[in-house]
């Protein structure tokens, strides 16, 4: 046996939406991490409740990662859908764990592979004259040099029933999870410590479950220590980093909610964004340094109409107030937007992106909504679109969306995604004093005479707040004159758009350029993209660099007004532009075109609802370097 | 100094059609705010759209003019984040009871403490005179090319199903009267909703002021009499005292009754009361202790320009 340096190791498992795949994965995240690895772990499921086929895939590595990548280390499995799915991913020097009583399945038996899914790996199997059972594809995966390991889950259960002398544990198949994890980590000789002390934390509070599972960890563990053998990796640690986290996607926006001030988040239930309002009302008290508790009111609403009602009219009490939704929900809100956009309303919108048109692909991921976002609302009003490459980033950009939305006395709307927040990955700890709060012309007090919307040199009006003496404003969605009251004349009319549409200008004035976009190198070929794109994008030009391919890439954030000029000025040099995103239309690509007056001559895009693997994005860009892509590559990895 | 009527009022011109039923409804409501003597600054009107959209702007409080079917969304977000305001929300019958009605009953389930006044006239005015929420089914009124196709929504009875726990009905031509049921609307602790019936002389032909005053009504005595008759003079008696369910049920019941009460004899004055449901904000204290005295607007959240939100504890338990 080898222990191979450096390590890079991708486990999956899978199973029936239920049957505690995430709850597994979170375990073995959790252990890598403690271990002092760094983690990248991204889930997928249907859109059901229970029984469709769920998967996580986590890489774990001795070096920072950002992405996953196409191969697969280690898979285990307690049903036959993972392994019909999946089996072809494990790379040939890696391994499949698998419940041995499965064997004899066929896919006629495992009901939820849909037909296009069978149809396709029916005429893989006949090509390879193999039968469509389980046994057969493993004997395709033990011909590419995959190891297997076979384990009776049942029986595990029976010993370990009579070994502790609790019957009741003969059949509890939830309790599989558990099995996996710890086989997984007994075959890769990761120590039992940690695993148990991850048990004991998620079942805290009832030291009977935790009990239970740790005897099912410590026999499964001990089962594959005995009987698994010939696996070339080995994962016993590595030197942690001081103040790493192990946090999921939608925490990072809901942290940075509570750390900057957010005090009001009506929300409607969306996937993938409600995870972040549940969150922040699981936290909804809060502690204040120096001050009584805080808190922050989370409303579940009727819809996203009135979440964003709701949001708007917070906002006007001069509460810091935001909204999470996805893009049906935010098609919802653009009524509102524009509302926002006249009265000068500071809101926040926090837009996790998923597969669209339409209901789409409703829990798969998608950057579908940029132009939608860039362009939503009618008529001309100034916002801001501020997208956030990673989930770290996303902690601190919330501050500056909040910041931006009062200084500016715009809605923001902050572009996230599924592949955001269905993520799980280590990172540096967020430190709650990198942000800063500016509340622009917030006023303390105000004095006779008061006009909301007064006219001044750089078109922003000091801005009271509902209930502030002296403070008193209108507001109406129709044109009005400095008080809010509603107005027809041409020349005001004019006047007030003008001083409306002038913080366009003042926004790409006063927002520093490294927070509009960042240039991770700029090369003959230079790659633009935006958000989640960027962390394929930063290990696929680490692959190619260590090849002496250099890739330049810059990464938009600012992408409402769009900075042009600037951009332009990044990318003067570059020959070769390549954007990537993933979306079907190359989105940024138009927004780029529009904006610096120049053509894409590349794309890698992906629409198929699963999120960019470095690997395939690595191959694209190797194939434009080597001249053999096609001017659109379509990217496709991924069950 | 004590605040006058006058001080209620903007000098915005108002547009309104000659003789409209707005009128006395936008009086009302200066008058009650005077009479209850609540502060410009710590009151807020919020309209939806259509003719009764303007009101916010003629009255002399913060006042936020917002969409079509949307006011009480803004409304409860504001009351929500600023409790100590005093919140009224108004917006015709088309606004709140045909594209506004999903915000109608959701309102009615959260109970916010704060007041919905409808302007009831059967069209849309703005537009021209087309059949509104509470137009009878049949009925042709001025502009309808012809008769309604639809049924009307009952008001009263949709807000009693909804939850709304003070429920009542005024006319517009009664102003003392009306001015009387928002106050009590405003004092009441939880989601008040008055229906006003309010002529629309320009489009509403049917439902005119002579026709709430019964001009055609000829009875053996030859005297006219007004088909509006007051509630609380024929001895109905509309509150929940105590928290059973065979109290609520039978107040809840004869106030949907009431509302069905339609042609010769209409009903005006409260239908329902029931100040023992807890309103939001009471719900929200109840799971964040310092609620009501901190809430959303009035909180600290930055020293020097940085955050003062102690978030170690949550990233603690994320590191590893």
């Amino acid at each position: 046996m080898m222990s191979v340096s450096p390590v890079d190791f991708t486990w999956l498992i899978g199973g029936p939406q239920g049957s505690g795949v995430e709850s597994g994965a979170n375990v073995f995240s959790k252990v890598c991490a403690e271990m002092g690895y760094q983690v990248f772990g991204k889930r997928e499921f249907y859109s059901n409740i229970k029984g469709e086929h769920s998967y996580f895939t986590v890489r774990v590595a001795d070096k920072i990662i950002h992405s996953n990548v196409n191969d697969v280390t280690l898979m285990v499995s307690f049903d036959a859908e993972t392994i019909f799915r999946h089996f072809d991913e494990v790379a040939s020097n890696g391994g499949i764990i698998y419940d041995s009583e499965l064997e004899n399945v066929d896919t006629g038996k495992v009901h939820t592979l849909d037909a296009p899914f069978k149809d396709r790996l029916h005429n893989f199997l006949e090509s390879k004259n193999k039968p469509f059972t389980i046994a057969g594809v493993l004997e395709l995966a033990k011909e590419k040099g995959v190891k297997l390991f076979p384990v009776s889950f049942k029986s595990i259960l029976e010993k370990l029933s009579e070994e502790v002398g609790n019957p009741k544990l003969r059949g509890l198949v939830r309790m599989y999870n558990v099995l996996g994890v710890s086989l997984s980590l007994g075959l890769i000789k990761m120590p039992a410590d940690s695993l148990l002390n991850s048990i004991d934390n998620i079942f805290a509070k009832k030291p009977q479950i935790a009990e239970i599972n740790k005897q099912a960890a410590n026999f499964s563990y001990a089962h594959a220590t005995n009987n698994f053998q010939d696996f070339s990796y080995e994962l016993t640690g590595t030197q942690k980093e001081p103040g790493t986290i192990l946090v999921q996607g939608f925490q990072g926006t809901a942290l940075g909610k509570m750390a900057c001030g957010c005090r009001m988040q009506p929300y409607y239930p969306i996937t993938p964004a409600s995870d972040e309002s549940v969150f922040l009302e699981s936290n909804e008290i809060l502690e204040i340094i120096d001050d009584r508790p805080g808190s922050t009111a989370v409303v579940q609403t009727e819809d996203e109409i009135c979440a964003m009602g709701m949001t708007i009219g917070a906002a006007l009490t001069g509460t810091r107030s935001a909204t999470c939704t996805s893009g049906p929900g935010f098609a919802l809100m653009t009524e509102m937007l524009g509302w926002a956009g006249i009265n000068e309303v500071p809101v926040v919108i926090t837009n996790y992106q998923r597969s669209g048109p339409s209901t789409g692909l409703p829990t798969r991921h998608g950057q579908d909504d940029l132009l939608f976002a860039v362009f939503a609302g009618h008529g001309d009003f100034p916002k801001i679109v501020y997208a956030s490459g990673d989930i770290e980033e996303s902690f601190y950009d919330t501050g500056n969306c909040f910041n931006y939305a009062e200084i500016f006395q715009v809605p923001v709307i902050h572009m996230m995604d599924k592949f955001h927040a269905s993520s799980v990955i280590t990172c540096k700890r967020f430190d709650p004093q990198k942000i800063s709060i500016n509340r622009g012309k917030l006023l303390e007090k105000v004095d006779d005479g008061y006009r909301r919307f007064e006219f001044t040199d750089d078109g922003v009006s000091p801005r009271s707040r509902l209930g502030m003496d002296n403070g008193i404003f209108w507001n109406t969605g129709d044109e009005s004159d400095e008080y809010g009251h509603i107005s027809e004349d041409p020349i005001l009319r004019v006047k007030m758009m003008d001083k409306r549409m002038s913080r366009l200008d003042l926004i790409l004035k006063e927002i520093p350029q490294s927070d509009q976009a960042i240039s991770f190198g700029v090369e003959e070929h230079t790659i633009i993209s935006w958000g989640s794109a960027k962390g394929p994008i930063l290990d696929a030009i680490d692959m190619l660099k260590k090849e002496g391919i250099l890739i330049g890439f810059v990464q938009l954030k600012l992408m409402h007004p769009f900075p042009g000029e600037y951009v332009s000025s990044l990318l003067k040099d570059v020959k070769t532009i390549i954007d990537i995103e993933a979306n079907h239309s190359g989105q940024l690509g138009k927004l780029f075109k529009q904006n610096v007056q120049r053509d894409i001559d590349y794309f890698i895009l992906k629409y198929s609802g699963r999120a960019m693997t470095s690997t395939e994005v690595y191959d694209s860009l190797k194939k434009i370097v080597e001249n053999k892509a096609d001017k659109r590559e379509v990217l496709m990895h991924g069950a | 100094m004590a605040l006058k009527l006058a001080d209620y009022k903007t000098d915005v011109h108002n547009d309104w059609c000659p003789g409209c039923g707005d009128f006395g409804i936008v009086n009302a409501i200066q008058m009650a705010l005077a009479e209850m003597g609540i502060e410009r600054d710590k009151a807020a009107m919020f309209s939806g759209i259509g003719c009764s959209g303007k009101t916010s702007h003629f009255i002399n409080t913060y006042g936020v003019h917002t969409l079509h079917g949307r006011v009480l969304t803004f409304a409860q977000g504001a009351k929500i984040a600023n409790p100590e305001m005093t919140v009224v929300a108004v917006g015709g019958d088309g606004d709140g009871l045909g594209i506004g009605a999903g915000h109608f009953v959701a309102a009615g389930r959260r109970n916010v403490d704060m007041t919905y006044i409808i302007f009831d006239n059967g069209v849309y005015g703005l537009t021209k005179g087309q059949a509104s929420p509470t137009l009878k089914l049949g009925e042709k009124t001025k502009s309808l090319p012809s008769p309604n196709t639809n049924s009307n929504v009952n008001p009263i009875g949709l807000a009693v199903a909804s939850g709304f726990t003070f429920v009542a009905r005024g006319y517009s031509y009664d102003v003392r009267h009306l001015k009387d049921l928002i106050i009590q609307a405003v004092n009441h602790k939880g989601l008040s909703f008055l229906d006003v019936l309010q002529p629309c002389p320009t489009y509403n032909d049917l439902n005119t002021r002579d026709w709430y005053a019964g001009t055609d009504l000829v009875e053996e005595a030859q005297q006219r009499h007004s088909r509006i008759y007051k509630l609380e003079e024929q001895g109905f008696e509309p509150v929940v005292h105590y928290d059973s369910e065979a109290e609520v049920n039978e107040k809840l019941s004869q106030a949907l009754i009431k509302s069905l009460e339609w042609g010769n004899k209409i009903p005006i004055g409260v239908f329902y009361k029931n100040a023992l449901v807890s309103p939001y904000t009471q719900r929200l204290q109840d799971k964040i202790p310092n609620y009501l005295e901190n809430p959303p607007a009035k909180q600290n959240i930055s020293k020097n320009g940085h955050p003062i939100t102690d978030i170690s504890k949550i990233l603690d338990s994320l590191e590893v």
